[in-house]
């Protein structure tokens, strides 16, 4: 079938889609948007985490024609150009980056957090980020970059 | 394998009609799985998300209607209040991620017996609302729903449009065993609700049996024997843990095993009834 949506603000159409494949799958393979990483395939592990018309979800999950006609935000619509989102700067700087596999997802996901919460409480970020799993477990400098990006998103 | 996208209710039906075979999908949380691992291949996926009605509620005769695909994350924000077990059920289900996405409809069309929302349902007596283009309407008690590991009462070609519940008329609670607090399914589960007007309380069982259910006899010794005005005696709430424990019929696993589970029903027993209680004497000394 054929599949339309908008993806990071432009509308694409790809062609051939499978009706069991997965949105993850069309990003990846049909439209060389390899940011949004393939661990699980079970929404265990939140490293295919998308915004799908502005809420965060596991695009493993999502069929891929159920995004027909909607928008959706990967890790790689989240720069203006090669200005970083603050929370990749603070990803950055905080090294919370280990084999970055995880990366994508949790960036996204912390990107929705810190839309919705100003000064998010330690207790708030485990929460948001208890779906997105880090097999390095580099979690300490994952939460320091949350709060970094919080504090510089505050202030500005 | 087609992809049928209704628009509205009346076409979902019809098209549930027409093809009884397809799979109805609304979140993906558990069809998605199947189909990535390749344990289900689907002749038809019917996409229930472009279907407006099934994501709003409503309150018919003092009961809340709730869209089958109005997700976790609406439960939590919407009706925590007035639905505190199934609230509670709700906020204990996947991560963000998954809550944004899966629905009561979708725990009911899968009918696991691990599903957070059944014993909540069950507790509060909870209809379900199914629907076929050429059967009508059927409202279909939680207690009847479930018939068999992952099967339900629904018709070849039914669909769930909603459940209904009545705002708490007592403390409610819900207790979940699991290895971590995120991402975890149900060793096993316990959801109480005291319904103070009728003197009676309710109960449902999780993942302790092939089918979510109520602990019946349990329910019967405290309409018996509970005295609604005096703290609850440490016999009786043995008892009614024991109850509660009988009425499981668990099998092991590699998330537990079955003396596990009938043991752990029977501390979380014991423990909602006494966190319920202690709400319940306070809010008559209030």
């Amino acid at each position: 079938m054929r599949l339309t949506c908008t993806v990071n603000g432009r509308e694409e159409t790809v062609e051939d889609v499978w009706e069991g494949e997965s949105l993850l799958y069309v990003l990846r393979e049909r439209m060389g948007l390899p940011g949004s990483k393939n661990a699980c395939e079970q929404g265990e592990c939140g490293s295919c985490t998308v915004y799908l018309d502005g809420v965060p979800v596991c695009a493993c999950l999502v069929a891929a024609g159920q995004a027909e006609g909607r928008r959706v935000r990967t890790v790689e619509g989240l720069a203006e150009g090669d200005r970083l989102d603050p929370v990749q700067e603070a990803f950055v700087e905080c090294g919370a980056v280990q084999c970055g596999f995880c990366t994508p997802g949790l960036v996204v996901q912390a990107h929705d957090l810190l839309a919705r919460v100003e000064r998010p409480s330690d207790a708030e970020i485990r929460e948001a980020l208890a779906g997105n799993l880090c097999r390095c477990t580099g979690y300490e400098k994952i939460l320091d970059a949350v709060r970094l990006a919080a504090e510089r998103k505050a202030s500005a | 394998m087609d992809f049928l996208r209704p628009t509205t209710w009346a076409e979902a039906l019809a098209a549930k009609a027409d093809q009884p075979d397809a799979v109805p999908v609304q979140g993906g949380t558990d069809v998605m799985v199947e189909i990535n691992f390749g344990v289900r291949r689907p002749v038809a996926l019917l996409d229930l998300t472009r279907v407006a009605e099934l994501g709003t509620w409503t309150s018919v005769d003092g009961r809340h209607r709730i869209g089958a695909a109005v997700p976790y994350s609406v439960i939590i924000d919407r009706f925590g209040g007035e639905l505190p077990g199934l609230a509670q059920a709700a906020r204990t289900v996947g991560s963000p991620q998954i809550r944004n996405r899966g629905s009561v409809g979708g725990n009911l069309g899968a009918a696991s017996p691990a599903g957070d929302s059944h014993p909540p349902l069950l507790a509060a007596g909870a209809l379900i609302e199914a629907e076929s283009r050429d059967g009508g309407v059927r409202m279909i008690p939680a207690d009847g729903f479930y018939t068999g590991v992952k099967r339900n009462a629904l018709r070849p070609d039914e669909l769930i449009r909603a459940f209904h519940m009545a705002p708490a008329t007592g403390p409610q609670y819900f207790s979940k065993v699991g290895t971590r607090n995120a991402m975890v399914i149900a060793v096993c589960s316990f959801a109480i609700a005291l319904h103070p007007g009728e003197r009676r309380v309710g109960t449902g069982l999780g993942s302790a049996a092939p089918t979510p259910r109520r602990a019946a006899e349990a329910e019967e010794f405290l309409a018996k024997e509970l005295d609604w005005a005096a703290p609850l005696a440490p016999a009786l709430l043995d008892r009614f843990g024991e109850l509660c424990a009988r009425a499981a019929s668990p099998i092991d696993d590699v998330r537990g095993s079955a003396a596990y589970r009938r043991h752990a029903v029977a501390v979380m027993a014991r423990r909602t009834l006494s966190w319920a209680w202690h709400d319940h004497l306070g809010r008559r000394a209030a």
